[in-house]
């Protein structure tokens, strides 16, 4: 399932952010999303995930294909790791979560409430409900936020495995996870202020 | 959906879930009323009616800003959104789990907190009936008014500001049948009432839930 762009222009309460962004993402590919904080990669992000609508432009084939992961992780404290994990996984009407588990270690946490996790073990448990909802684009703003280097790499074969089955990532993040994917940056798309019109200019 | 009903039931009854906090505020409520306007059990048997539904619909207030604030905060309202089951169905669901922790027991509640304020025998049953059957509307109109405030801060109080106005037609028919039980009347008007808000409710609200959602979570 490809993901296309095209001539995209998105807001962020009700400012224009980015515009005229345009690309393909296709299976099995992975696209590194890049550019200065506050230019609007979050933005982007959920405006693809649907959670608002973008001010110009098209994007196809996003319908039902995308696995969201946003800054927070949507954990409940007060429910284990392995409860967490299985409630996304039947809203997502997939079975297993021991896959997700072996992925990111968490077998020896699974009894665990999520509440008494360190930030970097929530994190995880927040990356493996990707692998439960079995979608093929992963969206993710952030992931390796509060990470050590050896769940970065836990992440980037996770990663690398989803693009090997033919799933694709669009990744929002600073560091260099090691994947050959390409890299947008999106510094280049900042909305320009629009031109004053001669019925604005005449009130300055 | 089975599972997110699931989940918001494992939830209240965990620690911190909040279960049984309007239980315990309608007990309080109901056992301080004689204390305020005196234990002639001939007036507190003709406000008995009113009170008890006052006091239930005041409990019901009470939880109706956890109902979204915590899946808000905790960013999992934004998944179960781009999840696939249609945000219509979770605001239901939201509303009938919190009917079954909130609503529910305080129905249960209800007949046993009658006693302490002198209810005619006659009117245990109304008593029941009524709340039984207004409780759902209260939940389904407080998700409404809890995905309208979702997000704000302090939108508790603002929450609560919304929602009573909306729950006043549901209180004058559900503490009608109360009454016109408790003094054996008949009670089928306001009754039929009291069921048709509720049905109402029921069938047109979550859309409007949903629709103000995804409005509050761009």
């Amino acid at each position: 399932m490809t993901l296309t762009v095209t001539d995209l222009a998105i807001t962020r309460g009700g400012v224009p952010v980015l515009e005229g962004l345009s690309f393909e993402l296709r299976p099995g590919r992975a696209i590194i999303l890049r550019g200065p904080n506050g230019i609007g990669k979050t933005t982007l992000l959920r405006t693809l995930a649907g959670l608002q609508p973008p001010l110009e432009g098209h994007i196809d084939g996003a319908e039902d294909q995308i696995a969201y992961a946003s800054h927070s992780d949507g954990l409940k404290p007060t429910l284990t790791v392995t409860e967490n994990l299985t409630f996304w996984a039947s809203v997502f009407g997939t079975s297993s979560i021991q896959p997700a588990l072996n992925a990111f270690a968490l077998n020896e946490l699974a009894d665990r409430h999520a509440g008494n996790l360190s930030a970097g073990q929530k994190r995880r448990l927040g990356l493996a409900r990707m692998l439960v909802t079995g979608r093929p684009i992963w969206m993710l703003d952030e992931p390796t936020v509060s990470l050590d280097r050896h769940a970065v790499q836990m992440f980037a074969d996770a990663v690398r495995a989803h693009l090997g089955q033919g799933g694709s990532a669009l990744i929002a993040t600073h560091i260099d996870l090691g994947l050959d994917g390409e890299v947008l940056d999106v510094g280049s798309n900042k909305a320009k202020p629009k031109p004053i019109d001669d019925f604005d200019g005449g009130f300055l | 959906m089975i599972a997110l009903l699931l989940r918001d039931l494992k939830l209240a009854f965990r620690a911190g879930g909040g279960f049984g906090l309007g239980l315990a505020f309608f007990l309080i409520v109901t056992v301080m009323v004689p204390f305020a306007v005196g234990p002639q059990s001939s007036l507190l048997s003709t406000i008995a009616p009113g009170v008890l539904w006052l006091g239930a619909l005041l409990a019901c207030l009470l939880s109706l800003d956890r109902l979204l604030a915590l899946d808000w905060e905790d960013g999992s309202l934004d998944l179960l959104a781009t999840a696939p089951l249609p945000l219509e169905a979770a605001v239901s669901i939201k509303a009938l789990a919190h009917w079954l922790t909130t609503g529910l027991p305080l129905v249960l509640a209800a007949p046993f907190l009658g006693v302490l304020l002198n209810l005619p025998v006659p009117g245990f049953f109304w008593l029941v009936m009524s709340l039984l059957i207004g409780t759902p509307a209260m939940s389904v109109i407080g998700t409404f008014g809890a995905a309208l405030t979702v997000g704000l801060k302090r939108g508790g109080l603002l929450l609560s500001l919304l929602v009573l106005p909306l729950y006043v037609p549901t209180l004058i028919f559900g503490a009608e049948v109360a009454r016109r039980g408790a003094t054996g009347m008949e009670t089928q008007t306001p009754l039929l009432m009291l069921a048709g808000i509720t049905a109402a409710t029921i069938a047109l609200l979550p859309f409007a839930s949903a629709a103000v959602l995804r409005i509050n979570l761009r």
